[in-house]
């Protein structure tokens, strides 16, 4: 982040703690797009991102004296929007998830890895020229435990960094880089049938 | 059916992996390979681990594999990704701003 931009952050939040209307403004128009685009792909359902989209901004105005500034203001929202969604998704109970051990590489007695060849391997251009492709991919990320989907789609499909993506979920960043590895083996059995080439899922 | 052939050399690369040193097992692979992928690991288990590439079909296999996940689910969501609002709707912003009032 820029100096600039530090200032600028800087002043907003002090605008906001002084209670100006204008400033409140300027945070939900800035902010809000790209906190809402995260909503939706967490939650997958356009109603309740909005919902949690003025949740979040509503926890981040009560909450602001407590912003220390230690992570951007973004990271900060991003922090508080993840949690809200979390809640939601625990209330709204979707379809059964797989067992995440079931997904787990598998190795010989003697620790050496069973993995049949991959004689061929699709390239992301080739699967993504097919509509239907994006929309199989993103059911199958739906089939992960949530506390693994949470982990991946904020570190590769969000692109937060892993300590950043541990300090969100409160949990320490060891932990994340376990959650994200299974989730990342798990998903790459899921999608092997598709990136092996073999048709529809 | 697994010949004879096939697990003799499946029992040599085992050997070979526990035994030999400066090798490691594909379980230790599989430890490794988080904080390989972030950039993490320290050079001397960098060179181990690349070596394990290098001598393990499997390993080599998977991480194509696991790599090529990560792209593709990095991807499947560009359409949403392109759709990001430029703006808030405007009846939600006003809804936020309401709420903070009352």
């Amino acid at each position: 982040m820029t100096r600039h931009q530090d200032d600028d952050e800087g002043a907003l939040v002090a605008a906001l703690r002084a209670g100006e209307a204008a400033a409140y403004e300027k945070l939900v128009r800035g902010y809000g797009p790209r906190l809402l685009a995260t909503a939706r792909r967490i939650l997958r359902d356009a109603a309740l991102a909005e919902d949690c989209l003025q949740e979040t901004f509503l926890k981040a105005f009560d909450k602001i004296d407590g912003f220390e500034g230690r992570s951007a203001l973004g990271t900060w929202l991003h922090s508080i929007l993840v949690n809200q969604s979390l809640m939601k998704l625990r209330k709204n109970k979707r379809e059964r998830h797989e067992q995440i051990d079931d997904l787990m590489p598998q190795f010989d007695s003697n620790a050496c890895r069973i993995e049949a060849p991959w004689s061929y391997l699709a390239t992301p251009d080739e699967l993504l020229e097919r509509d239907q492709t994006r929309a199989l991919v993103q059911s199958k990320i739906d089939q992960l435990p949530e506390s693994y989907r949470i982990v991946l789609q904020l570190r590769d499909i969000e692109e937060f960094d892993t300590e950043t993506v541990a300090a969100m979920l409160d949990i320490t960043p060891g932990a994340a880089k376990v959650r994200l590895h299974r989730a990342r083996a798990a998903l790459k059995v899921l999608l092997e049938p598709l990136l092996r080439g073999e048709g529809p899922l | 059916m697994t010949s004879i052939w096939t697990r003799m050399m499946e029992t040599m690369k085992g050997i070979m992996l526990n035994r030999m040193p400066g090798m490691i097992t594909c379980m230790e692979f599989e430890e490794f390979l988080i904080d390989y992928m972030e950039g993490e690991l320290p050079a001397g288990q960098r060179r181990v681990f690349e070596l394990h590439i290098k001598v393990c079909r499997e390993c080599r296999d998977y991480m194509a594999a696991y790599k090529r996940t990560i792209e593709v689910s990095g991807r499947a969501f560009e359409d949403q990704t392109a759709a990001v609002p430029a703006e808030v709707p405007e009846d939600l912003v006003q809804a936020i701003l309401e709420a903070r009032r009352s």
